[in-house]
């Protein structure tokens, strides 16, 4: 659905020159929900506009649902849905107003966008909202017609920034759970960017990490969070020393560290391990009181990467 | 069944027929569409259509009846004080009612309406077209009212000349929206907007002739006035309300303000499919 080779974007101020985005590689397969993570400043918006035609890149190719990007951006902007961080609605304006004249400005007949219109006004819990003026809708409401609007011309590949940015957790979760339909049913597929780890974890089926300008990793959300850090794996133990002890060099258990009445060790996969170690407890003959396997954050990823925490990342 | 898909298949049918239509100019259907929605809007908050009026009433009141003495003064241009009056200031609402559109657009730009508009493969002559078209027919409604109000005063003017004159009005109107949309465009702040309006507008307005005709000016600021298009924009729709139209400054008149209007209109859509706009 996307490939892009090389893409890349300076912008030049009178003095400062900043490489905002430095040569990405990006593959989007129809029907995935991909996501863009990273810290404020990283160039994922930077990205996504260059894809959805609104800036020209200074390097690179990509072909975007088909259509070269340099060539046919009308072609591009034909299938794209494209709903911005900031959204794009007059506060003045009617909630159907912006949707049918979205859709006209798509070719629609104006019928048949009164149609639409109505029909993703009942999916996006808009029903009866379609005399409001939007500058009375809640924060929630206005970001649901922001996608709303990205969706009026039914378009098969859908770009997201920020997409729950400002939202209550509630929202938030109501949000992805649309955003997640838009691909089962219909098998859309999704490119998002997101700071929220929260977000990127629950919602994407793959992640690209990007920071200062370069993709860093990419993987399923539990790919990246395995291949970088491993599972932690904690036992409560009744014998602690001789546990380290039997648990030290066992498999690729590393990092073995006690903690209160037990011990924390890090293995690659703690599903798979966690039962051959409890094993090798048993045999000898200690009481293990209880289990716990967890997985580390992508925060934790993206600290192994970049050496800085995705939260407390400066905007560079 | 999923309700995301569920347009039916008239309507997608209708759909894709209207991607494919031939017969439409997809430029001029796009303009047509977003002057509906600009006029809505406007509609919904009418209150500086009056605004925008007010100033130059006060004029017609409170200015004019001083030209009557002038009239007799040697120099003066033929035709009475109300014929010379009039329509400058037909011209003088047509510049100072369009060159503050770009203010509009920048709130557009901050609301984010502009760049959701330039995501969709909507043409941007067409986006731009719409929007100069809106405010064009304010424009003429309110010159329409102000030269209507000007004949209850006593202005005596042919309907030929005065059609002539709107016409004018209309192209002047056409290429200072455009070129104040370029301007907001580009500068994307009221705050360095507002200056530079000032800064075209009093010269703009000084070397016009708009106030007092230019024949009465020395010669150094008649030649300096001949460089400035709009007084010869002036001059033209005087001519058309004096009802000479043959005259050689009426043609001139109307030449400066299509030339105007297209390089707005050029300008303006340059701006307007530039990256960053």
């Amino acid at each position: 659905m996307i490939k892009a080779r090389g893409l890349a974007r300076t912008f030049k101020n009178r003095r400062v020159t900043v490489d905002a985005v430095r040569g990405i590689d990006l593959d989007v397969e129809a029907g995935e929900i991909v996501g863009l993570l990273g810290p404020n400043g990283a160039g994922k918006t930077t990205t996504q506009r260059m894809l959805a035609t609104l800036l020209i890149p200074t390097a690179g190719e990509a072909t975007v649902a088909g259509c070269d990007l340099r060539r046919d951006p009308v072609g591009v902007r034909r299938q794209l849905g494209y709903v911005s961080q900031t959204g794009g609605t007059n506060p003045s304006a009617k909630v159907d107003e912006e949707l049918v004249t979205q859709a006209q400005l798509y070719g629609m007949s104006r019928t048949a966008a009164r149609t639409r219109a109505h029909q993703l006004r009942e999916t996006l819990d808009l029903a009866d909202l379609g005399d409001r003026v939007i500058k009375t809708l809640s924060g929630g409401q206005r970001r649901r017609l922001d996608i709303a609007l990205g969706l009026m011309h039914d378009p098969r590949l859908v770009f997201l920034d920020e997409p729950s940015t400002g939202l209550d957790p509630q929202t938030r979760a109501n949000l992805w759970s649309h955003i997640r339909a838009l691909r089962d049913h219909r098998d859309g597929t999704i490119l998002l960017t997101t700071h929220y780890l929260e977000e990127a974890d629950a919602l994407c089926d793959r992640i690209l990490i990007i920071d200062a300008g370069k993709i860093v990793a990419s993987g399923t959300p539990a790919e990246l969070k395995r291949r970088i850090s491993g599972d932690l794996v904690t036992f409560e133990v009744d014998d602690v020393p001789r546990a380290a002890e039997l648990l030290r060099g066992c498999g690729d258990a590393r990092d073995v560290t006690t903690v209160e009445r037990g011990l924390r060790i890090t293995v690659d996969r703690g599903e798979t391990q966690a039962l051959p170690l409890m094993r090798v407890l048993d045999d000898a003959g200690l009481k293990v009181g209880s289990l716990h396997i967890a997985h580390p954050s992508l925060d934790d990823v993206f600290l192994t990467l970049t050496g800085r925490s995705l939260r407390d990342a400066p905007p560079s | 069944m999923n309700r995301v898909n569920c347009m039916n298949e008239l309507d997608y049918y209708c759909y894709l027929r209207t991607l494919d239509a031939e017969h439409e100019v997809p430029m001029f259907r796009d303009a047509m569409i977003t002057f509906r929605y600009q006029m809505r809007l406007l509609l919904r908050e009418p209150v500086w259509i009056v605004i925008v009026m007010i100033q130059p009433l006060l004029y017609l009141a409170l200015f004019a009846p001083l030209l009557d003495p002038i009239t007799r003064t040697p120099g003066f241009p033929p035709g009475d004080a109300w014929q010379v009056f009039v329509p400058g200031l037909l011209i003088q609402l047509g510049i100072f009612g369009s060159m503050f559109v770009g203010f509009g657009i920048i709130a557009e730009i901050r609301y984010g309406t502009v760049e959701r508009m330039r995501v969709t493969p909507a043409s941007r002559f067409g986006l731009l077209l719409g929007r100069v078209l809106r405010d064009t027919v304010v424009l003429l409604i309110q010159a329409t009212l102000l030269t209507l109000i000007a004949v209850a005063f006593g202005l005596r003017v042919p309907v030929i000349g005065a059609l002539i004159t709107l016409g004018i009005v209309g192209l002047l109107g056409v290429s200072l929206a455009s070129l104040s949309y370029a301007a907001g465009l580009w500068l994307k702040s009221e705050d360095a907007l507002a200056p530079l309006l000032n800064m075209v507008s009093v010269p703009v307005l000084l070397l016009s002739g708009i106030m007092l005709p230019m024949t009465l000016a020395p010669g150094w600021l008649r030649r300096l006035a001949q460089l400035n298009p709009f007084s010869h924009v002036v001059d033209g729709a005087r001519a058309a309300f004096r009802n000479d139209l043959g005259d050689i400054s009426l043609v001139a008149g109307l030449i400066a303000a299509a030339a105007l209007a297209v390089v707005g209109l050029a300008v303006a859509t340059r701006t307007f499919q530039r990256e960053s706009a």
